[in-house]
């Protein structure tokens, strides 16, 4: 049995795809349909990111705004004054340095603590009691941890009252006030908030990688730490990478903790890019400085958020 | 895409604060059907003042004032500030606005509060009973409602113990009492100053007002002036203190609460405070005796004391459509009645010079304050220059880089000096 069909008038000549023909058009409801769908998404992200980020754009080229009321085109000077202050390089220099630690710390301690989390040597009990501890810091908003902190780092805190009582410090360290300590003051309060993250997601990492992976290893004649590495590093290499740049983008931006813990002081020791254009924006008054201020960090996290993106992609 | 949410966070932290530059000017006073007209009020009074204190006295002026109707916009001092600088921006600011002195210049610049100058005029407001006006190139645009003024705090057990028998009343007096109060030992020390960089105001309350107190100044011609002899002696009357470790630990970090804190606490001896915190202090540490005078000064001076102060000042935005209505308001709250209830409920001082506080007859302690407040005279120096705010942080860093031992006090007031001229 054969079947022939004639070409319609409808019918392209031109190459590419066409409707199989005697398949009905869709009607114009069904053809709108999935915009409708998308629309209300596409509406918040045009209005919550889209004209935002523009509109910063736009004022990081005018000499000044919202403070002046005909704002005259500066072209790129804001970028030239604010890539050629000091300021900014040494609260580059002091992000880099937080963000940093912070993220290799972060993943230390989180790994170390979901593997606790996930040894067969502890009864359920006790690791639940440890997982409710050591997910403690993830609950507190940066306001609690950073006034819990300030009163435990005062220099007449528990702390201090600890060090000196077992012997461990003469006098009374200023920890959030003395220049040479207090970025790693503040670093190390951003480790203790920031770790549970990873302990979490590790974890649940941990309890995915099959069982059959490691009796293959110890088959092999693997010791425990040619398993670890072996096994569990590369099975949760796509979580450690995709929680790394997430962290990296967060920990740059830090501003909460900066804040109410230093204000970017004693002197400027801790101050971050994050303070730096608030300070630019809300104490100077210089939007368009500011603006040039946060584009630039815009740009770096739009970098990272692009590696981010492509190695998502790369995975799927 | 939580990335790309992350990375826009920071652009909008700018962009959050105003609609844009041009301002549109809508003016925020609206009309009810019924005609009434109905103000709006910012401020960041209401939260600190007892519930439904402020609400109350609305109350009465809308009752002695028909078809005015006022609504309170509140918020913490922070957000208010905030809110303004952004409605300042957006033509949309409150047509009553709480003001802060160090906020004034920023928004006369911008043309965003009116001159009440010419609205007392055509008014025929007696300007004689207020206590002060902030005034830029002879026009007043904030005039303070209450005053918190600044006087030396001391704590009289630790005096006692020190063998300090009256409070100091020059800056030997002082040196001399802060050393025996730290020579008691344990964690007592003579004094605290809080030079935080997230709210530098210890710049203003506790180290310009040595200065202040002697009638030093930091201006010449309304112009910067920090290398002149009073500053450089004020720079180096707190370095000595700094140096002989005659300070509580933390200052470079420490904050205004902190700091009431450390003297609720009984360990340190003297402080420089606002009256504000009378009540505060007393209900932490019921048991604290304390004493208030006025700040000491440099010795040998017997002149006028100044005394640092902050106002809760009131102004009219310019794009209000309701002036006339507005200072009504503005007048309600500076008549004696009400600026005396007012001063009463925020235990400070009236901006009315015939108002008297209810505190001030029932309380030894505020009857002090207020002679010392009488006797000298309310001085700030950052009321009115242009990003106050900014430049006590800029002098903070400085001070703090030469109480560190970084450079010298010569260096460190030439370096502020560059500084403070850069916004003149």
């Amino acid at each position: 049995m054969s079947t022939s069909v004639k070409a319609g008038p409808r019918q392209s000549p031109r190459p590419g795809p066409t409707r199989p023909i005697g398949t009905p058009r869709k009607p114009w409801r069904r053809r709108v349909e999935p915009y409708v769908y998308v629309f209300p998404t596409v509406l918040l992200m045009v209005v919550l990111m889209l004209v935002p980020i523009v509109m910063v754009i736009r004022y990081s080229l005018y000499d000044n705004v919202i403070m002046k009321k005909e704002p005259v085109l500066a072209g790129i000077a804001n970028y030239t004054e604010i890539l050629t202050d000091p300021d900014f390089w040494n609260a580059v220099k002091n992000t880099a340095f937080f963000t940093g630690t912070s993220v290799v710390a972060h993943l230390v301690l989180g790994m170390a603590f979901a593997m606790m989390l996930n040894t067969p040597l502890l009864g359920n009990v006790t690791k639940a009691i440890f997982r409710v501890l050591f997910i403690l810091p993830w609950l507190f908003t940066v306001a609690i941890i950073a006034v819990l902190w300030r009163l435990l780092l005062n220099p007449n805190g528990v702390l201090n009252y600890l060090l000196q009582t077992w012997g461990l410090a003469d006098s009374k360290v200023e920890w959030l006030a003395d220049p040479n300590l207090a970025l790693y003051a503040v670093t190390f309060i951003n480790i203790w908030s920031g770790y549970p993250f990873y302990m979490m997601s590790l974890l649940a990492g941990l309890q995915g990688i099959p069982r059959d992976l490691y009796e293959a290893a110890t088959v092999d004649g693997a010791s425990y730490w040619q398993r670890w590495w072996n096994v569990t590093v590369p099975q949760l290499r796509p979580i450690i990478v995709s929680i790394a740049m997430l962290d990296v983008i967060f920990t740059t931006q830090q501003f909460a903790l900066i804040w109410m813990t230093t204000g970017g002081g004693p002197i400027n020791v801790t101050e971050m890019l994050s303070t730096f254009t608030y300070k630019l924006a809300f104490n100077r008054y210089q939007f368009s400085l500011a603006s040039a201020s946060a584009v630039i960090i815009f740009v770096f996290s739009m970098v990272l958020a692009f590696f981010y993106v492509r190695y998502q992609k790369a995975r799927d | 895409m939580s990335a790309l949410l992350c990375a826009a966070t920071t652009v909008m932290l700018v962009a959050a604060c105003g609609g844009g530059s041009s301002g549109g000017s809508t003016g925020t006073a609206g009309a009810s059907a019924g005609g009434d007209v109905t103000l709006e009020f910012s401020q960041w009074w209401e939260p600190e003042l007892p519930a439904n204190a402020l609400r109350g006295m609305m109350d009465e002026f809308e009752a002695a004032n028909p078809g005015i109707k006022v609504k309170l916009l509140s918020g913490p001092y922070a957000s208010t500030k905030e809110q303004s600088v952004a409605g300042a921006a957006a033509g949309t600011m409150a047509d009553v606005v709480g003001l802060d002195g160090a906020w004034v210049s920023d928004f006369v610049k911008q043309g965003a509060i009116t001159d009440l100058s010419k609205l007392m005029k055509d008014s025929a407001y007696d300007e004689s009973q207020l206590a002060a006006q902030i005034k830029i190139n002879n026009a007043t645009y904030m005039i303070p409602v209450v005053n918190f003024v600044y006087p030396l705090f001391t704590n009289d057990d630790l005096l006692k113990k020190a063998g300090v028998n009256a409070p100091p009343t020059n800056r030997t007096e002082f040196l001399d009492a802060a050393k025996k109060i730290t020579a008691l030992g344990g964690d007592t020390k003579g004094w605290v100053v809080p030079l935080s960089l997230e709210a530098p105001n210890g710049i203003q309350n506790d180290v310009m007002a040595w200065n202040w107190a002697s009638c030093g100044t930091m201006l010449k011609d309304g112009k910067p002036d920090l290398t002149n002899a009073d500053v450089k002696e004020t720079v180096e009357f707190v370095k000595g203190m700094w140096d002989a470790k005659l300070v509580a630990p933390g200052a470079l970090t420490m904050k205004e609460q902190d700091k009431v804190e450390e003297f609720t606490n009984g360990r340190v001896g003297m402080m420089i405070d606002s009256l504000a915190h009378v009540t505060l202090i007393r209900e932490s540490n019921p048991n604290l005796k304390f004493s208030i005078s006025a700040i000491p000064a440099k010795d040998g001076y017997s002149g006028k004391r100044g005394i640092p102060y902050a106002s809760w000042g009131i102004g009219i935005s310019e794009n209000s459509k309701h002036k006339a209505e507005a200072f009504k308001l503005v007048s309600f709250l500076m008549n004696e009645k009400n600026n005396s209830k007012l001063a009463s409920v925020a235990n400070a001082f009236p901006g009315n010079t015939t108002a008297v506080p209810d505190f001030v007859q029932n309380d030894d302690l505020f009857k002090a304050a207020f002679d010392i407040y009488k006797a000298g005279y309310p001085a700030n120096e950052f009321t009115g220059l242009p990003v106050a705010e900014e430049l006590m942080r800029s002098f903070d860093e400085e001070l703090q880089k030469t109480l560190n031992g970084d450079q010298t006090v010569d260096e460190m007031l030439t370096n502020a000096q560059a500084g403070w001229t850069k916004n003149f």
